[in-house]
């Protein structure tokens, strides 16, 4: 079971390294937020994978309070976008 | 419990592979609205598939709780905050790229 | 395979700060700070240090990023030109590095169990901890029994960067006419997934500060998980329904009465006849003593953190509102 625990763990990796990849150079600045989340959601699957991996399932507190502050990140930024028109 | 082990292979593999799925759509798709949709289809499907595959692995303890609470919660947020980016854009003046088109051939002509 | 994702992890750290440096859109640059706080919290959760990610992933990722975005909507979102060369930073900078890597050649090899850092503090306090304070998160025996007069002084920056900030931007004041509605008013989906999520939230918070005995968490990461909820219903419903539920003048209360519970717990330790902060005499059983000290003074940092993030967010908000508003 270790062996597919870390074949996941290593594909959760690859689609954030695609998401942090669309926030480095993004065609629009709504694009950028789009990866910054991903990325967010991304690292609650990992924590969650990679606390079974490492046999310490102790772990999904973190995993809670990620989802929870990506939530209010983007909240946050929409926010900001009522205030300021975006430059592009 | 081999069986179990199985199910929850194949549920992680496919989880995997949406998530790929997705992220290749995150820089293939042409248009910002399109990309979106590449970006929810990791947060919802490969998201369930995984939470379900850890699922079946845990002892009815503590930990099952926990994932059915993330679970529960991605599945409140993520469709959530990709209504929201893109009723943003949408507000912020972001064409779709037929419109784009069309707003060019206006202005050629 | 534990080293193979900190080498993912620190690569792409180290590529995000490249971009931030190389990034002249200042809002972009928010942006990849929180992606930055995530890859640092999943460093830190891939060295065992789960106390301490989820600080940084909450204060990190969650408070520094609104607060910036605070910050933003008050200035601009472009950065000014660089006018000077670069090359004499640099040379300093690269020198300085060169100095600093040359001393840490002399330490010992990372995490090696011959380490003099593991010979004498740690193997103490793992060995007399479950018999002197007896709760299975060593951190939170440390952190708030052994090393009790440092988080008291800890409370006390948080409480004092709030004064700081009340001070420089005004307590944001509940304005008696009518200021025109803020909060995102045609998202109709956020507003009842935010009733959702909400209760949901301090729920967690609470769960959080009671079970740091048992698990990662404590006072400080509950009391801004809290706040980051109540930060939630001002960005989604407005400010001023937000200031009606909780005021500034009741989270200036709340403030100081954290640092007051914090300290009379040690004062009352001493009135019973120990010494400051020594909770063996808040009990008959020192141990029983101990844990009664512990939740109290866990108490006591959760509601100044959560009170200070709260007001600091109340004055960079009706700031932003003030200057919108114009």
């Amino acid at each position: 079971m270790t062996e597919i625990y870390a074949a996941v763990c290593i594909g959760i990796l690859v689609v954030m390294g695609v998401a942090l990849a669309r926030a480095y150079s993004a065609p629009t600045v709504y694009d950028r937020i789009l990866g910054v989340n991903m990325f967010g959601t991304k690292t609650v699957l990992f924590i969650a994978v990679g606390g079974f991996l490492t046999g310490r399932p102790d772990f999904l507190d973190i995993a809670i309070v990620y989802a929870l502050i990506n939530f209010i990140g983007m909240v946050a930024v929409l926010r900001f976008f009522e205030y300021t028109a975006p430059i592009e | 419990m081999f069986i179990l082990d199985i199910v929850s292979s194949v549920l992680l593999i496919a989880g995997v592979f949406f998530g790929l799925s997705g992220a290749i759509g995150l820089f293939k798709l042409p248009d910002f609205f399109t990309r979106v949709h590449a970006a929810s289809v990791t947060d919802s499907i490969a998201a369930i598939l995984i939470i379900v595959g850890l699922l079946l692995q845990t002892s009815f303890d503590l930990n099952t709780a926990k994932l059915l609470f993330i679970l529960t919660f991605l599945m409140i947020t993520s469709p959530t905050s990709s209504h929201a980016l893109a009723k943003s854009a949408r507000h912020g003046g972001l064409l779709t790229l037929p419109e784009e088109k069309e707003k060019q051939q206006e202005q050629t002509h | 395979m534990g080293e193979f994702i900190d080498l993912v992890l620190l690569a792409m750290l180290a590529l995000t700060a490249l971009r931030i440096i190389f990034l002249k859109d200042l809002f972009a640059v928010v942006m990849l700070f929180g992606i930055y706080s995530f890859l640092s919290a999943l460093i830190f959760v891939n060295l065992d240090a789960v106390d301490v990610a989820f600080t940084e992933a909450s204060v990190g990722a969650g408070i520094s990023t609104v607060l910036m975005l605070g910050t933003l909507a008050l200035t601009g979102r472009k950065e000014k030109e660089n006018t000077h060369s670069s090359i004499l930073p640099l040379l300093v900078v690269c020198i300085t590095g060169a100095a600093l890597i040359y001393g840490t050649l002399d330490m010992p090899p990372f995490g090696h169990p011959d380490n003099p850092v593991h010979e004498h503090v740690a193997p103490r306090y793992i060995e007399e901890s479950p018999k002197e304070i007896g709760l299975p998160n060593m951190v939170t025996s440390v952190l708030a029994s052994y090393r009790g007069f440092d988080t008291l002084g800890e409370t006390v920056v948080v409480f004092a960067a709030a004064i700081g900030v009340l001070a420089l931007l005004g307590t944001g004041r509940k304005e008696d006419d009518e200021a025109p509605e803020s909060g995102l008013k045609s998202h109709h989906v956020l507003h009842v997934v935010a009733k959702i999520i909400i209760p949901l939230t301090i729920l967690f918070a609470l769960y959080v500060q009671f079970h740091g005995d048992f698990g990662p968490g404590g006072g400080f990461q509950a009391g801004v998980i809290a706040a980051a909820a109540f930060i939630l219903y001002t960005l989604v419903f407005g400010l001023s329904k937000s200031m009606d539920v909780i005021g500034p003048k009741f989270l200036q209360f709340m403030a100081s009465f954290g640092v007051l519970l914090y300290a009379s717990v040690g004062l009352y330790s001493m009135y019973k006849g120990g010494q400051f902060l020594d909770y063996s005499k808040l009990a008959v059983d020192p141990v029983a003593g101990q844990h009664y000290g512990i939740i109290i003074i866990e108490l006591g940092v959760g509601i100044t953190v959560f009170a200070a993030m709260l007001s600091i967010f109340y004055a960079f908000s009706s700031q932003a509102e003030r200057s919108n508003i114009q």
